[in-house]
């Protein structure tokens, strides 16, 4: 049998395939999304500040510290997992680096170092129990949220006698940690009058390396393709030998790694550590990833649309206060968009997916 | 031995319990290369049982598993594809939102580049998935549209070709036509057609011997959890194979009941009641 090569295109795949392409990315919806939230903020809080450098920086700054943790959240969502831990992970890992900083005088490399290692640990310990229980992640990752919470203010009260430990600033290697994750880019602001600067934090960097870090695994790797079968058919994966357990254990230490990042860069840039830190991230970090496509039940999605998610979430918290508006309003503005963005994002996968 | 004459598969009195329950008493099936052994039988007959016997699913409770020859024992499906038996199943052939190239490589993914450079060499991957479909007489019109955006033949079709490319030896196909319209399932008993050509051997499951009889060489029917005999081609008519899926004793007392109901003998041949 004579196989032709398939050089010449395929004369029924027609011309604007570019916009068809366009429309099967995940991430359509909230592009889409974060060009409206921009434009609405820019027509009502232009003029207060928010299309200044310095409203940029703020909320790109805002949305970064979510769009670490989004964009390991929307692996482990596409992988048809949860992880609710997250949460509290943060406020863990930069208490124990604090604790050992300033209340046991460690250099705080070595404290971040340790901080590190619980969070790939524990990580480790939501992927195993997954696994070895076969109950939903939901509840596990719940159970193990509480968990953290409890024994970081439980083991602080019982260490410092407080619930909040500061004077990191002060503590032996600051400086250098700080240059990593808490440094900024100051421009000056040429919509201030008095010459003031605004200050791009090195977060937003990490977000973007993160992000694109995560992009590359996705889409041009084989564990990338593994992430996607799992959530789409973990028995089908399996079947077609796809190390489905080891692929969980990795993406849970994935999350957890990004909560210790972002707590770090929380504490070195604050100067302080607080057991409640992290409060409701996890509901943002979900809110974030389904805003920008990912299919709440697994198997489809992408990490860039968390990027835009995360994008929106900095935009409409810091937006709303430039426009004057009570900024309690947020949080029912932030309910609203994930329901609109679930409604468009479904419209959307059906056009893309589904046999014409 | 003439390496020829081994059967890439062979049952010898596999028997499978689930507590009290003979799922399967005694299966005994040879499989030869290039051949289409067709299993047959009504809904619980044992069918689905024997497949995943045969796939790794399950374990046999007594009876030897045979792989050109030699003994196996498999803890796995992922062991048995090992071996060269590849299983697609009717539901679980592919993932539909993933794409058609994503699906056909997912575990066995071409790689490029070395070290923390390797990548999934996508490219070629739309390639390779576009030439192995059109070899199959499948013609896809872009190898990262989605999957659901096939049709039902089609995917199966696509598993079906995926299966081969991987260098299977065995193809079991639980049931690919049954959810499917005549003209699909025609389609899906030509790729059977075109990977039998490849000298793969394929047991192809179904309760339908509309589709079995053209395209298998050999039919082996299952009933209650046993054979009621292997046959070929030229030593079964279409119409004993239909009596004895369905159990032909049963189907005359059954026409003997409904006469007595209607009144007349008009019944005509109950069998062909079961035809499409």
């Amino acid at each position: 049998m004579t196989i032709k090569t398939v050089e010449k295109p395929d004369e029924r795949v027609r011309r604007e395939g570019t916009l068809r392409k366009l429309l099967r990315r995940p991430e359509l919806g909230a592009v889409g999304g974060a060009l409206l939230v921009w434009l609405f903020f820019a027509a009502t809080a232009g003029d207060r500040g928010f299309l200044s450098l310095r409203g940029t920086a703020n909320y790109l700054e805002v949305a970064a510290e979510l769009g670490i943790l989004a964009v390991a959240v929307a692996l482990l969502m596409i992988a048809g997992e949860f992880d609710l831990s997250v949460g509290s992970m943060i406020g863990a890992t930069g208490m124990i680096t604090a604790v050992l900083s300033v209340e046991m005088g460690w250099n705080i490399w070595a404290a971040i170092a340790v901080s590190l290692v619980f969070a790939l640990a524990v990580g480790a310990i939501n992927g195993v129990l997954v696994n070895r229980t076969k109950l939903p992640s939901f509840i596990i990752t719940l159970a193990t949220l509480f968990i953290i919470r409890g024994m970081t203010v439980g083991f602080t009260r019982l260490i410092t006698g407080r619930t909040q430990v500061s004077g990191i600033k002060e503590a032996l290697g600051f400086d250098s940690a700080a240059a990593f994750f808490a440094s900024s880019l100051k421009i000056l602001d040429p919509s201030s009058a008095r010459g003031a600067m605004a200050e791009f934090s090195v977060s937003i960097l990490w977000w973007f390396l993160v992000a694109a870090l995560a992009t590359y695994i996705l889409l041009r790797t084989r564990p990338g393709n593994w992430i996607f079968g799992i959530g789409g058919d973990e028995t089908a994966a399996r079947n077609v030998g796809v190390p489905v357990n080891r692929m969980k254990i990795y993406l849970f230490m994935a999350t957890a790694l990004t909560a210790w990042l972002v707590s770090t860069i929380q504490v070195l840039s604050v100067g302080s550590a607080d057991t409640l830190r992290g409060e409701q991230r996890e509901f943002f970090a979900i809110i974030a990833v389904v805003i920008g496509g990912t299919l709440l039940t697994g198997g489809y999605g992408s990490a860039i649309g968390a990027v835009f998610g995360a994008l929106i979430y900095g935009m409409v918290s810091q937006g709303i206060v430039f426009t004057g508006v009570d900024s309690d309003w947020f949080l029912v503005f932030m309910g609203a968009m994930l329901i609109i963005a679930v409604l468009v994002n479904n419209y959307i996968r059906k056009q893309a997916s589904e046999a014409k | 031995m003439d390496q020829a004459a081994v059967p890439v598969l062979e049952a010898r009195n596999l028997s499978k319990y689930f507590g009290s329950v003979i799922a399967l008493q005694d299966i005994s099936l040879t499989l030869m290369k290039g051949e289409v052994l067709c299993l047959l039988g009504d809904n619980g007959a044992g069918k689905s049982t024997l497949i995943k016997t045969l796939s790794g699913v399950h374990r046999p409770d007594s009876g030897d598993y045979l792989v050109e020859g030699v003994p196996v024992t498999f803890n796995s499906p992922r062991e048995a594809l090992d071996h060269g038996i590849a299983t697609v199943y009717q539901d679980l052939a592919m993932i539909p939102l993933m794409s058609i190239a994503r699906n056909f490589f997912l575990g066995s993914e071409p790689t490029t580049g070395w070290g923390i450079f390797k990548r999934f060499d996508m490219q070629r991957a739309n390639a390779i998935a576009r030439e192995e479909l059109a070899k199959m007489g499948i013609d896809i019109r872009d190898p990262e549209q989605a999957v659901g955006t096939l049709s039902g033949g089609e995917r199966q079709s696509v598993a079906i070709a995926r299966a081969v490319y991987f260098g299977a030896k065995v193809l079991i196909l639980d049931e690919p036509t049954s959810a499917l319209g005549v003209k699909q399932a025609g389609t899906v008993l030509r790729y059977i057609a075109k990977a039998r050509a490849q000298g793969v051997a394929v047991i192809f499951i179904t309760h339908n011997p509309h589709h079995a009889y053209p395209i298998g060489d050999k039919f082996t029917i299952l009933k209650r959890g046993r054979t009621l005999g292997t046959y070929t081609k030229a030593e079964i008519q279409r119409d004993e194979m239909i009596r004895m899926m369905s159990g032909g004793e049963e189907l005359d007392a059954l026409e003997h009941e409904l006469r007595e109901f209607t009144g007349d003998g008009s019944m005509g041949a109950l069998a062909d009641v079961s035809m499409p």
